[in-house]
Parts: structure tokens; sequence; C-alpha cells
């Protein structure tokens, strides 16, 4: 009851100013919703970060051929031969024992084309167990089998991306693409279905894309495009002589994965030095994921903690105002009986109240991160696509994940706050000599 | 007859920029309950100080002060604290009420630092505001009050705890003179019901509503003088 009291009179005291108290409350309600906005941006990103290297495969190394740095290259007239070799995949297969299973890919930048249209892509030359080892769904058709690679035949398979483009009004099923680079048909067996991007890997700072693909059978491209390959850019064209792009292995034991890791590493040493190979542990980047999401959320936890001991501050500053301002009530209530004790009560409640408040609606305001994101994220790609589609793909697919508990901390860090700041002037006030205080003015 | 505050040599010295002020310097009196004194004194003559420790908002450097049997002279902070709330009614000369507490809020303060408040208790606030002539303005906050009704106000707060006397200090400096006859006929009607009075005035004609007369200078008792004229008076008006 006569707590109760103590509280009303707090709310009572604080309505003597609404709006210094309501700005009070905005620090306050700044600091609890940026904990969990931050918190939860960051979560965002580190599960979108941590869901593309799991998509890799988290039973998987993978190797890929980097193109050298000129420097090694420098002084050799036209391009020279890098990256990893057909022979080198059999050496793997039949050496590392831990490997289930193996997939082996040549890709590159193409140009496809139906009647009028036009896509650049990429043409992926590989194995029936690409599509199970990368996670690709067939939406329609087949995927490249094994029959494909003995005959090598012209057949392909069109990411889903492509097939819209090519083929907004046809079933792209049973016609054919044409290559103009390679003056080549290849007739569709099948669509993809679409599939999110995965981490970046090889050095390249994009996300790998499935979208724009084409697939057609490994053999078919050694065969009709050959390991040398010539690519047309802007005013000059560029040659390189490569044999694979990409060799993704997979490791019986997810435990064995790193042993398995560094035994590939050491049986192709000789890529040292050109510099020309770089080996993809996904496992090793989900756990340095995970290392960089605990420094993010230690940072954004840092940078919301300063924004509520800014809050803090505020508090006092008010309190402090507050106590100066009410001297004379402070000396009429010692005189009718108030105990130093009951002042300190007086005015921490009034800070809990202002902490209280500020972290209540501060988690509200913190919990509608996610909504509000997304609608600004909805609205950004109607009104201002051409600037949303230059921001990083990390920015524009994000999506902050609430962390259930940064919402009892953020609480629990505004009342905290709002106590450790309020202490101050609460004893200020009850030190008070009662005959001064009511002398005063 | 019952003591309602007892002071035996009260002394009170103080340093003021290094130098020892001493206000009260060996000060003794009995007021027994039902008494109307009035504290006169020229300015520096230790009236506030004396007011101050009747009041218990300071501790004297030496000598003794009895508030009914309890001796306050050697109580620390807390403890002097629940006797204000307890057994002391203060009514002050600027009505000191808290701005953002109703009327009968204000009545309240005291008992909500004795730590209890019934519905008993609210009823009696109801009833003391009633007396004071407040009853219908329960819900007003002291700014929608003019002087006189905030100065009834703090005397209704200063009864609520049925305290040893009224500690009343220049109650009517800042009323007009009106208003000064309504409350010091206030504090008449309080003091023939029994209540003790204890008021400090530099004004003669309030002291002259008064049973007695104290006199300080210096530090010291000058005199202590009963005012007669004012006993028959009310006794001509009781027997009336």
């Amino acid at each position: 009851m006569l707590w109760l009291r103590t509280w009303r009179l707090g709310v009572k005291s604080l309505f003597l100013h609404p709006l210094r108290s309501l700005l009070t409350v905005l620090g306050i309600f700044i600091g609890v919703a940026s904990v969990i906005w931050l918190l939860a941006i960051g979560e965002g990103i580190s599960r979108e970060a941590r869901r593309q290297i799991e998509d890799l495969g988290a039973d998987t190394i993978i190797i890929r051929s980097v193109k050298p740095p000129s420097e090694v290259t420098a002084g050799s007239s036209g391009p020279t031969p890098y990256g990893l070799k057909r022979a080198e995949y059999d050496m793997l297969v039949e050496t590392v024992d831990t490997i289930k299973s193996a997939i082996q890919i040549r890709e590159m930048r193409r140009q496809f084309r139906y009647g009028g249209r036009l896509v650049d892509g990429r043409l992926v030359g590989c194995t029936p167990e690409y599509a199970d080892v990368t996670k690709l769904k067939i939406a329609q058709g087949r995927f490249i089998d094994d029959a494909d690679l003995i005959h090598r035949s012209t057949y392909c398979v069109l990411a889903a991306r492509v097939a819209e483009r090519l083929f907004p009004y046809e079933d792209p099923i049973g016609r054919s693409i044409y290559l103009a680079e390679h003056t080549d048909f290849y007739e569709i067996v099948g669509v993809l279905e679409h599939r999110n991007p995965t981490a970046a890997i090889g050095g390249s700072l994009d996300s790998q894309d499935f979208s724009n693909d084409v697939y057609i059978p490994l053999t078919t491209m050694q065969r009709r495009i050959g390991d040398t390959v010539i690519t047309r850019g802007s005013g000059s064209f560029e040659g390189e002589i490569l044999e694979l792009n990409q060799i993704t292995l997979r490791v019986d034991n997810v435990n064995n994965v790193f042993r398995t890791a560094s035994l590939v590493e050491d049986s192709l040493r000789h890529h040292d030095e050109m510099h020309d190979i770089a080996v993809i542990v996904p496992r090793e980047l989900l756990e340095q994921a995970k290392t960089m999401q605990m420094m993010f959320m230690l940072f954004m936890g840092l940078i919301a903690a300063i924004s509520l001991v800014v809050g803090g501050i505020g508090i006092m500053n008010i309190m402090l105002a507050t106590v100066t301002e009410r001297t004379r009530e402070i000396g009429i209530r010692r005189a009718l009986g108030a105990k130093r004790g009951d002042i300190v009560r007086q005015f921490l409640v009034e800070t809990l109240v202002l902490s209280a408040v500020g972290g209540a609606t501060g988690i509200l305001g913190g919990v509608l991160c996610t909504p509000v994101v997304d609608f600004v994220r909805e609205q950004m790609k109607i009104y201002a696509a051409e600037t949303m589609s230059r921001l990083p793909e990390v920015v524009q697919s994000i999506s902050p994940v609430i962390v259930p508990w940064s919402i009892p901390l953020a609480f629990g860090i505004s009342v905290f706050v709002g106590v450790m700041f309020g202490i101050y002037p609460a004893f200020r006030a009850a030190q008070m000599d009662p005959i001064e205080a009511l002398r005063h003015e | 007859m019952r003591l309602a505050c007892r002071a035996d040599e009260l002394k009170k010295e103080y340093v003021l920029k290094s130098e020892t002020v001493r206000a009260l310097r060996g000060v003794s009196f009995d007021i027994p309950e039902g008494d109307y004194v009035a504290i006169m004194g020229p300015s520096g003559s230790g009236k506030s100080t004396l007011l101050n420790l009747l009041g218990c908002l300071d501790r004297p450097s030496a000598g003794r002060l009895f508030l009914g049997d309890d001796d306050v002279s050697r109580m620390d902070d807390d403890q002097l604290s629940h006797i204000r709330a307890s057994r002391i009614g203060f009514v002050f000369q600027s009505y000191n009420l808290i701005q953002q507490l109703t009327v009968l809020e204000n009545i309240e303060v005291p008992l909500y630092y004795q730590g209890k408040l019934s519905s008993q208790d609210r009823q009696r606030c109801r009833l003391l505001a009633e007396m004071v002539g407040l009853g219908e303005r329960l819900d007003h906050r002291p700014t929608q009050l003019s002087g006189g009704q905030q100065q009834r106000v703090a005397i209704a707060r200063s009864l609520i705890n049925d305290p040893y006397f009224i500690l009343a200090d220049e109650p009517t400096g800042n009323l007009d003179s009106h208003t000064t006859a309504e409350i010091l006929a206030l504090f008449e009607e309080l003091n023939n019901k029994g209540k003790t009075i204890i008021m400090v005035t530099h004004e003669d004609d309030v002291a002259g509503h008064a049973k007695r007369v104290v006199r300080l200078r210096d530090g010291l008792l000058q005199s202590d003088i009963v005012n007669k004229e004012r006993i028959l008076l009310n006794r001509a008006a009781m027997l009336a």
C-alpha cells in the first residue's frame, strides 16, 4: 500500500515536468531499443552467413583454381596454363581414402541466346553428382545424368532465373539455347528451382549465386570447348588455359574434415609456387564465422552499452537538476518526518520509473525491429531499386532476428543504469540539512 | 499536569566561518500540555535555533530536551525523523505544502512517514480538512488555494499525527490582517480544545493571543510572562 503510494508519488513528481521526463525516457528508450536492434541485426547477418556456409556442406572440402597474380605469369607470351588438373582430381580420389565422393567442375562466363533474348550467365561443366552436392533441386525435367556424360551429349539444364529470362512465355524443355562464342546449340532437358546464394569462396568476394547458371556435361565441355577459353572483354581478348575450376570433395565423416583437408593441401603443395589454387574448408569457415559473430555481437553490444550509459547520464543530469529544484520539498518532507532513507527511496523510485518506462517502451521499439527492417527493405526495393541493387548482398537480404535473451538483458541493463545513475542524486538529496533545505527559496 | 515539552539548560553552538556562534547559552522552561506559548525576540536572539531544537530538526550541544517523556537531545537522525513524523505538528510561515499533492494528500504526509495509512486515517484527514473549512476542496492543489487556505491545510496537516504540540513559525507572516485574525482564531479554538501550541513570532499583537510570552535575548531567556489578560478573556468566553 505504502509502496504503491511511493510509486504513485514518483509518477506524479515526474509529471511536474512532462517534457523533461519524456526526453529522459527517450534516452533510455534509444539505449534499450538499440541493444535489441543491434543484436537482432547482428544475429540476422550472422545467421545468413552461417546458412550460406552450411549450404556449402560441413562435410565438404572445396578446391578452386585461382587466377595467379600477374607477377607470376609475367614474361610469358600468351595465356599461361594454371589451376587444377584432371590428373590431380584422379590422384586425390584414388589416394585419399576418407573421400566419400567427389565432383569436378569447369565453368566460364558466357552469353546464352534464345530467339532475340540474351542472358549473361555462368556455363558450368559438371557431373551428375553436382546437383546433389550443391543441393540443387529440379523443378522440371531432369539433371545431367551418367549417360549424358558418357555420350558427351549436348544437353543442358537451366537455373531458374536463366529459364525465366530466356523463356518468359514458353516451356523451355526440348528447346535449344545458342552459345554465340562457340556457335553451338544445347538442348534443354531440365530447369532448376530457385536457390539461395552460398558463401563466397576462393578469393572472390561475391557469394556464389546459382541463379544464372547453365549446366552441361563436363565431358561435353571438354570436347566442344576445351581447356583454352577466350573471353571477349571490352575491346580486348583474354585467354585462359585451365582444366578444372573446382573440385569438391565429400568426406565420409565430419570429424575427418580437417585431417583430410591437410592431406589434400599436402598433396597439392606443388601449386604453392603459382598460388593458383585455394582450399576452402566450409567447416573452418563456419568456425571462423562463429568467432566473427562473437566479435560482432561484442562490438554491437558495446555500442549499445555506450548509448545506454549516455541515457544513464541523461537520467543523472535530470535527477541532479530535480533534486536542486526540489530542495524545498525535501526540506518539508524531512520536517514532516521523512528519514534519509525515505528521501533516497523517493528519488530512486523516480529514476526507476524513468528507466523502467524507457526500458519497456524500448523493448516495444526493439521488437518492432524485424517488421520495420522488412518494411523498409521492401519499400527500398520498390522505390529505390537501383540504389538497393548496388548494396552488398548481405544488406539486400538483411532480416534481423530478435535474440530472445537480449530483451531481459536490455531491460535489466536499463534498470541497472537507472539505479546506478540515480543513487548519487538521491543520496545528495538525502544528505541535505533539513533546516537549510527549508530555508531554500 | 503533564508536560508537552521541557527544556533543561539548552545550549547550542555552531561554527560559522571559523567563529563559534553561541546561539543558545542555557535556556530552561517547561511547557505543560494545553499551553499556548509565543516565543519572541529580536533577530540573533536564538529564536530560530530554539525553534529548530523544539522541532527536532537539530540537536542541542548541551542540556536536555524532553518532548513528552522522550529525551530527544541525544537521538540520532532516524529517531528524530520518527519523532517529527509522530509527535510534532509543523506550521510554517510560507505554508510549505507539497505542490504535486492534493489537499488531502498533503494532510496525509506525516502519516505516510510513520509508515501507516489506514482507511480510518484517511477519514481523519477528511475530518480535519472539514474542521479547518476545506471540506469542499480536498482534491485541490496548493496552487489553487489562497494563502489563508494553504495555511489552514498546513494546520490540518500539523494535527494529523496528534502531536505533543503545534510548532508554528511566524504562521501569519505572509497573511493579510483579515486572514491573520482567522488563523489566530483557529489556533485559539484548537487551544481551547486542549491542543498545545508553540508559536514563534515577532509581532506583539500576534503574541498577544498566546497565554504566555517567552522572550529571548542573546541566547538567554529574557522573560517568561503569563498573559493574564488573555486568560481572563478566555475564561470569560468560556463562562459566557
